[in-house]
């Protein structure tokens, strides 16, 4: 909200300039966003007095003024705005006066006729948004008189962001009210003089108690001036706060918005055909509202109504058909109540945002619409005259929001705040507050105002007293904190070795975003169920991502268009799966290797100037699940998945149990994302990756190894682990590690064979082996192998 | 006898001269051998001892042998020489550029949310906090409801949140972690709950996706003076420095007394860098802890804003933009 300093320092002035205010104002909870001047500044900017006008000689749309600008001699000044007459009093630049836009005021010549400085309209001056010729002045502003002075430019507009609990700050009153109990200022609430009636028109109100609308304020007023203008002081305040005039009953309505807080509506009553209700609206039932939008409206939906049917959004917006013209002479004003429940959520359902609907939905002083239509009227009579009739104020007051005494506890107060507000002290604050307060035996009985609605539990009491004594004045305490042990788990390894791992083996940390594009993840991930967002920012943020490989390979492709060769980034967080309305949420941990195995060096050998491979990787994957997992308990299984390469694609598993994929990327899409060489991926599950057990010590043999290798050939399809798998099954238990350190495919061996050296370590923990057992096992061996795989031994 | 002495005082000379005329160690064993080998002179001038007096031969082989020695010392000499002449070429020869960059893979690094996140979490690990987490798909009740934030409750409007067909939501803040952590450890508690959270907004200064850090702690006789200490002893440790610090009333349904907290700069300028407040009874109700016999304080920040603040880094988009130059400042 935008509060006029000089406005408010009417109200309740507090010592010290306009950041000190601001300081208070933030400091009393009504943070202040950003401070700026009402006006630029307009040094050289004067009022003048139009003496004379006259029609150029030379050009048709330019008249020359003589204009008193309080110095002896009238200046003489071209002017080209069509509003200008003798007599009429307007802003002058003068010469040597920069207007905004860096606009500087010279004497000059047009067509002809020396011009000895400028008459201004409101846009020139940088005090209006538009406008349709010269800034009209009252007549009664003295010639020569600085701009800024007569208008009261010398204000500062300052922006509150108001939080949701405090509606009552929605106005000048509420925030004159506020800071005056925060720094212990008098203050007294404004008298409104009641305007008696001159005639006894009438509008009869219906008001809906159990629907929305306790309250309902209404009058009537016949014979308005329908050419009154609104004045320049009202228009400034308006402006200051950020809302544009239209029209002077409208603008009054505004006025006392801003001032009391009380958002108000004005009806053409000419317009109006029969008794005015409150009611929800009916299922589906159309308004056309005030700024032309057509809406059909739920059944949850307060309208204000009469005899045709909805005449408005009630609290929200007014509808179009009822709405004061620049014909209209007999108007009826609406000042009501209505719930913040009946309000909450409807304006935006519509896609609305209003100054009324904002107060309502937050709660609304439900005791002040009597006083707003005064105000309202007495404004109306001072700038457009009228006939009022008496004030009709229908309401409920069973259906009216309760304020119940609220217990604060002395102790309670002490205990929650660790310091001691002196009682009298509290007392205070509550009666500046303008609370009832009676000490009770334990504390205190606090009766809030019907203005608050932040005021319910002793909670918000002590919210209240710890406000207004001030957070800054409470100390920092030390709480004499109990012994507390950390805790450390073995049972899985902690996601922080996982990261540094990968770190130290080149990988670098991303994080991208957890919603992602459904095209390119179903490109790349294959067709599945998404998750889509409602709401989603945007198509290419619509859905959840159901792996991180969309997100990094979106990263790669980045950093590739911004000319890195080579690339290690890993990830971890949530992916999500949706299974018809099981939504899954999975924790993993997933990499990417793009470009030459080592960053290029000046020593390159052959083994480092190559891309990196699936080796390269599974050995990041083999030593990341190694923190967690025995070799034993892990399997890479030749699979298949829509994201990687076939023949390249490795299913891992843990004791039988998925835990992720390893592989390269499928060329057919390295190609479509332009990445050149594929990149290699990984997935990981982190749960399962890094489960741990407890170690569990096992004997270490103090009797020396022997080792015996084979080399076997076998077909082409059986893989490395079969092959130990076997080998392991037909050694027995002296069997303690088994070595594949060859594989040779060429001429010297059957084409569709390949030949696999094994080194087999044989080992017995409590004795030396002898020859004939060890000839034992490796003839089970090469006897399993055989059988078992049609494994030749090569010699 | 003096003309043996003669004899030997020159077969030396000449030897000495020959040993440092000898370039290499081939050329200086030609000389060992031409003076003490077989059929060396002096070998030989030893084997004439035979022809001398027994009177005589002492004093002489006393002198052959100290001429001998004298070669042998100077043979000694010349051959470490020349060795340390070999060596000295052979390191010259094989010495290498120490300036060149070592071999093999560098390491990489952690991004900035994590560095930071790591650190607030090692500062309150201090402290006994715990680190909890929770789904970052939450429920109504989580989301909002136990956090005191009915239906239609304003602050909802202040959340801009992402919504799924079922009307669960991408958790608009880290606080449904204290729900979920008093429900399955029950009290007292004190835990910090790091991870992602969302919120439908995206422009210069705001992304859609970005992480908090919420802390909580409940027991009994928590106050607020005891929140602000504990913020306040944060904010040092968190930028090592002594820290003036503000605390700002402001709302949060789920806590009250509620307060913003900020920093003040280098600059002089306030910053804020989170909210926090007394865990609100309702609250402490939603999970059935009795609100008259615990107290709790309850807090929130950016990650992401800590990281800017602390590194200096002025754009938010950044952080996930992935951009390997501006992640590798934080290797």
């Amino acid at each position: 909200m935008k509060i006029s300093e000089q406005w408010l320092r009417e109200w309740v002035s507090p010592p010290g300039d306009t950041q000190q205010l601001a300081e208070q104002l933030t400091m009393a909870g009504l943070e202040v966003d950003g401070v700026e001047s009402a006006a630029p500044d307009l040094d050289g900017v004067v009022i003048g007095k139009v003496l004379e006008k006259e029609q150029h000689p030379n050009a048709d749309r330019l008249s020359v003024c003589k204009v008193d600008v309080g110095s002896g001699e009238p200046l003489q000044i071209v002017c080209g705005a069509a509003n200008v007459y003798a007599g009429g009093i307007f802003p002058v630049a003068t010469i040597g006066s920069v207007l905004p836009g860096d606009l500087k005021i010279k004497k000059g010549k047009l067509r002809g006729e020396e011009s000895h400085g400028m008459l201004c309209s409101g846009v020139e001056l940088g005090i209006a948004e538009s406008a349709e010729g010269l800034l009209e002045l009252p007549a009664d502003l003295q010639p020569g008189t600085p701009v800024t002075e007569a208008l009261q430019l010398d204000d500062q507009i300052i922006e509150v962001d108001l939080t949701p609990n405090r509606a009552d700050c929605f106005c000048v009153l509420g925030v004159a009210r506020d800071i005056a109990a925060f720094s212990g200022l008098e203050f007294t609430e404004p008298e409104v003089t009641a305007v008696a009636a001159v005639s006894d028109a009438t509008l009869s109100v219906n008001i809906a108690p159990q629907d929305g609308c306790p309250a309902f304020a209404g009058r009537v007023i016949h014979d308005i001036n329908p050419h009154a203008e609104t004045p320049l002081w009202m228009t400034e305040r308006l402006r200051r706060a950020g809302v544009r005039p239209l029209h002077p009953v409208v603008d009054i309505t505004n006025y006392v918005m801003l001032e009391l807080g009380q958002p108000m509506h004005a009806y053409d009553l000419n317009k109006l055909q029969g008794a005015v209700s409150a009611r929800l609206a009916e299922h589906h039932e159309k308004l056309t509202l005030l700024d032309g939008q057509q809406v059909a409206l739920g059944d949850d939906v307060m309208v204000i109504a009469d005899s045709s049917g909805a005449i408005g959004m009630a609290g929200i917006m007014g509808g179009a058909s009822t709405a004061v013209s620049d014909a209209t002479t007999d108007i009826f004003f609406e000042s009501a109540f209505f719930t913040p429940q009946v309000i909450a959520g409807r304006a935006r359902r519509y896609g609305m945002h209003t100054d009324a609907s904002l107060r309502f939905e937050r709660g609304v002083d439900f005791a002040q619409q009597v006083r707003a239509i005064e105000r309202a009227t007495s404004l109306l009579l001072e700038i457009a005259g009228g006939q009022p009739g008496p004030v009709v104020d229908q309401r409920d007051s069973e259906a009216l929001p309760k304020r119940d005494a609220v217990s604060l506890r002395r102790k309670r107060l002490d205990r929650l705040l660790g310091i001691q507000v002196p009682d009298a002290e509290v007392q205070a604050m509550f009666e500046r507050l303008g609370f009832a307060v009676k000490a009770a035996d334990d504390g205190w009985l606090v009766t809030p105002t019907s203005v608050r609605f932040d005021i319910e539990i002793e909670a918000d009491l002590i919210e209240e007293v710890v406000r207004l004594y001030g957070y800054d004045k409470v100390p920092d305490i030390r709480s004499s904190s109990k012994t507390l042990l950390a805790s450390s788990t073995e049972s899985s390894v902690p996601w922080s070795r996982a990261a540094a791992l990968l770190v130290n083996r080149g990988y670098t940390e991303a994080i991208t975003y957890s919603f992602v594009d459904p095209e390119f993840q179903q490109m790349l991930l294959g067709e599945a169920e998404e998750l889509p967002l409602t709401n989603p920012i945007s198509v290419e943020q619509s859905v959840m991502r159901r792996s991180l490989w969309p997100g990094l390979l979106s990263a790669a492709e980045a950093n590739r268009n911004r000319q890195q060769e080579r690339l290690r980034l890993f990830e971890s967080g949530s992916i999500f799966t949706s299974q018809g309305n099981e939504i899954e949420e999975q924790n993993v941990i997933a990499g990417v290797a793009w470009g030459r195995v080592l960053a290029e060096h000046w020593d390159d050998g052959k083994a480092a100037n190559r891309v990196v491979d699936f080796f390269d990787t599974k050995a990041d994957v083999e030593a990341l699940l190694g923190l967690a997992a025995a070799a034993d308990e892990l399997n890479y299984v030749t699979s298949e998945h829509p994201t990687l390469r076939p023949g390249r694609t490795a299913r891992i598993e843990r004791n039988g149990v998925l835990v992720g994929w390893l592989g390269e990327l499928h060329p057919r899409l390295a190609r479509k994302m332009g990445l050149g060489v594929a990149p290699l991926l990984f997935e990981l599950q982190l749960q399962p990756a890094l489960a741990a057990k407890v170690p569990e010590y096992r004997t270490v043999s103090r009797f020396p190894v022997v080792r015996r290798d084979l080399a076997v050939m076998v077909s082409e399809e059986i893989s490395a682990a079969e092959i130990v798998a076997v080998a392991e099954a037909a050694a027995g238990a002296l069997l303690q590690e088994t070595r594949v350190f060859d594989l040779y495919r060429g001429d010297s061996i059957e084409k569709g064979l390949k030949s696999v050296a094994l080194g087999l370590i044989l080992q017995e923990t409590s004795r030396t082996l002898t020859e004939p057992e060890i000839d034992g096992v490796i003839s089970s061996v090469v006897e399993g192998l055989s059988s078992k795989l049609n494994a030749r031994i090569r010699e | 006898m003096q003309e043996l002495n003669d004899t030997l005082a020159s077969l030396v000379e000449r030897a000495q001269a020959d040993i440092g005329r000898s370039e290499d160690l081939a050329a200086l064993d030609a000389v060992r051998v031409a003076f003490l080998g077989k059929k060396g002179e002096l070998t030989e001038q030893l084997k004439g001892l035979g022809k001398l007096s027994a009177e005589e031969r002492p004093a002489a082989g006393q002198a052959i042998n100290q001429a001998k020695q004298a070669v042998q010392q100077a043979l000694e000499a010349r051959k470490t020489a020349l060795e340390d002449a070999v060596l000295a070429e052979q390191l010259k020869a094989e010495a290498v550029d120490v300036t060149l960059p070592g071999r093999g893979p560098a390491t990489g690094g952690l991004h900035p949310v994590t560095r930071t996140r790591q650190r607030i979490e090692a500062i309150f690990a201090g402290a006994g906090f715990d680190v909890a987490l929770g789904p970052e798909i939450e429920d109504d009740f989580h989301n909002f409801t136990a956090l005191n934030i009915p239906p239609d409750h304003p602050a909802r409007s202040m959340h801009d949140t992402f919504f799924f067909e079922d009307g669960k939501v991408l958790r608009t803040h880290t606080s449904p972690v204290q729900i979920r952590a008093m429900q399955s450890q029950g009290v007292p508690i004190r835990v910090i709950a790091p991870g992602r959270v969302y919120r439908c907004d995206s422009d210069q200064t705001h992304t859609p996706m970005f992480h908090q850090v919420e802390g909580l702690l409940v027991d009994e006789n928590v106050s607020f003076a005891n929140l602000k200490a504990v913020m306040h002893d944060f904010v040092e440790a968190f930028f090592e420095r002594e820290m003036q610090m503000r605390f700002r009333p402001s709302y949060f349904p789920f806590t009250e007394p509620s307060a913003e907290m900020d920093i003040l700069a280098e600059s002089g300028k306030w910053l804020e860098i989170g909210g926090c407040g007394m865990v609100h009874p309702n609250v402490l109700t939603s999970v059935g802890v009795d609100p008259e016999k615990y107290t709790g304080y309850a807090f929130g920040m950016g990650v992401e804003r800590l990281a800017m603040l602390r590194y200096g880094v002025d754009d938010l988009r950044l952080f996930f933009e992935n951009d390997l130059r501006f992640l590798r400042q934080f290797a």
